[in-house]
């Protein structure tokens, strides 16, 4: 039984680090009811610019990767690279592309998919890297002690960072003038246009809020994983959790990350040793799918409203 | 209260010949090829209802969203002419400067923001307003006042809501931005008779109350001219009739086209010659 927990445990702190993906997605689709192909290139780049600026801190002024000063400045310089591509999106993508069809601005995310993609190697080489953020992976001493439960301090850390950035960007959503305009936005373009709400710096907004979510994820997987191109792809984990809790829903991507990363693991845990293992990269996906099949809109998703 | 609206009456009193809503001679192509307005010239004067008539296609909608400045996002073009507001040009303003100069445009169709409750659509509609939380509440009283089913309904969401209520919801939210003028777009689409008569009273109980000027573009002539003070016939993209709403009313051809009815009242299509139905003013 203490394997079980352990294996949930685990499942619900990766699905929290999926559910912060996902985040990124939801913000851009409910502000423009477009997916966001690029937020996996964003996640990319965000931890790529995060390294390369720490090095570059390392070599001129000697602060050691790890360090809080190095820390701070690689997070400062990275957030601010962040908000300027949310600029320059805005001005040199979204604003040609008002009031052209979803499809189009799909398309053009992708385009600019590989555009950021090309942009961080170019800049910062495409080379491998580690990341340390100064939490270390290791089992929390007093789980371990008293229930005798291995769960990663790493991972619980960074449940917690994505469960509050989560709970700061529901407030925001549901309370202030701006989250209100942003909903209002994602409702009808032209109705919020009519009444003087003005597009193009809400969606400089929400692209910096995607490009800040980017930034939290781009840490937290870099600092597991390893900073490389597969980061971008890590992102289409976030795909089978948006069906599953619904593409508008905030609190949707943070139960449809928990259930598919508990879900993924344990059935790795329990089903994979019948069917010779690797289940975790291809189940969720089959999730998602039966979900389609039953409830299309999400667990959490708005409801499409249609008065006849 | 009372004494800042007596004011403001008396501002209107002494305003009311110098110009205040002005458009002058504009010409609109959509897409760059389709030409939709072909030299549309009006006033609206502070204070007053005036009413835009015409069929389908006239040029209605794409005359109030030249003012408002809703053309661009939809690939209107002015290509001649000028739009003043209290002697200011405003043709070049965004939406966003123009709602802060107290010009709003309700859209047709309602287009309330069917996922946010009635109370948060009418609160969005302050967004160009700085102001402190109790003065939101107040204002929003005041749009409650006026619309007592808004209040009934402020924690439903608009798009469950009744095509009557979305209306007074879309007008409700314009209100939320304090303007001086409000271009409303066919108000009674789609809205059973008795609504309609709501409706417009409201609008009317605006305009003598809150001093808020109305340029209302609608089909539904009868109405609409029973409001407004004066009124445009347009057709094809030109104005072809102006005057008063009382001069309008009697007018045999605007009886025959619009009203539906002609010197010997109402008859029946059968006995309409089919000549006189084809004509058109400027053809």
């Amino acid at each position: 039984m203490t394997f079980f927990f352990e294996v949930l445990i685990a499942g619900l702190l990766s699905g929290m680090l999926y559910a912060l993906v996902a985040l990124g997605f939801v913000l851009i689709f409910k502000a423009s009811g477009v997916f966001n192909f690029a937020q996996g290139a964003m996640v990319y780049f965000a931890a790529l610019t995060f390294v390369g600026v720490g090095e570059k801190l390392l070599l001129w002024l000697g602060w050691a990767p790890g360090s809080f000063a190095s820390f701070l400045g690689s997070l400062l310089v990275t957030l601010a690279a962040m908000v300027v591509l949310a600029i320059l999106i805005e001005r040199f993508m979204l604003r040609g592309l008002v009031n052209q069809p979803l499809i189009t601005l799909f398309m053009a995310t992708i385009g600019l998919t590989f555009f950021i993609d090309g942009l961080a190697q170019l800049v910062w080489g495409s080379n491998v890297r580690g990341l340390d953020i100064g939490i270390a992976d290791e089992p929390v001493i007093w789980l371990l002690d008293s229930a005798n439960m291995l769960v990663s301090k790493f991972d619980l850390t960074a449940a917690a960072i994505a469960a509050i950035l989560v709970a700061l960007l529901s407030l925001f959503f549901q309370y202030t003038k701006t989250g209100r305009a942003l909903r209002a936005v994602a409702d009808d373009h032209q109705a919020a246009l009519s009444i003087g709400v003005p597009l193009e710096r809400i969606w400089v907004i929400v692209w910096v809020a995607a490009g800040v979510v980017a930034l939290v994820a781009g840490l937290i997987w870099g600092a597991r994983n390893g900073v490389q191109y597969a980061l971008s792809f890590t992102a289409l984990k976030a795909l089978p959790v948006l069906i599953l809790g619904g593409f508008t829903s905030i609190p949707g991507a943070i139960v449809g990350g928990l259930i598919i990363g508990a879900s993924e693991k344990l059935a790795e845990v329990y089903l994979g040793p019948y069917v010779g293992g690797g289940i975790d990269s291809w189940f969720p996906y089959i999730m998602a799918l039966a979900f389609l099949l039953i409830r299309p809109e999400g667990l959490f998703g708005e409801k499409h409203i249609d008065r006849v | 209260m009372m004494n800042h609206a007596a004011a403001s009456g008396a501002a209107a009193a002494q305003a009311a010949a110098a110009p205040y809503l002005v458009v002058n001679n504009v010409e609109v192509i959509y897409d760059h090829v389709i030409l939709v307005l072909k030299g549309v010239s009006l006033e609206v004067p502070k204070g007053g209802i005036v009413a835009l008539l015409g069929a389908n296609g006239a040029g209605k909608s794409t005359t109030l969203k030249t003012i408002s400045n809703l053309l661009r996002a939809e690939r209107g073009d002015v290509t001649k002419g000028s739009v003043e507001f209290r002697g200011e040009r405003v043709d070049q303003l965004t939406p966003n400067e123009l709602v802060r100069r107290g010009v709003i445009q309700v859209m047709e169709g309602r287009h309330c923001f069917a996922h946010l409750t009635i109370e948060e659509n009418l609160l969005t509609g302050a967004y160009t307003r700085n102001i402190s939380r109790r003065e939101l509440a107040a204002d929003l009283e005041r749009v409650y006042h006026y619309f007592p089913r808004l209040k009934e309904r402020r924690k439903s969401q608009a798009g469950y809501t009744s095509g009557g209520e979305q209306q007074m919801c879309a007008i409700g939210r314009a209100l939320m931005a304090r303007p001086q003028l409000i271009l409303l777009d066919e108000p009674s689409m789609g809205l059973a008779p008795q609504i309609v008569e709501e409706i417009f009273e409201i609008v009317q109980d605006l305009n003598t109350k809150e001093q808020v000027s109305f340029l209302l573009a609608e089909q539904n002539t009868m109405v609409a001219l029973r409001y407004a003070q004066f009124g445009y016939i347009l057709e094809n993209g030109r104005v072809v009739m102006e005057g008063t709403a009382e001069a309008l009313r009697e007018n045999e051809d605007v009886k025959e086209f619009y009203l539906g009815l002609s010197g010997e009242g109402r008859k029946s299509f059968r006995d309409v010659k089919h000549y006189r139905r084809r004509k058109r003013w400027l053809a």
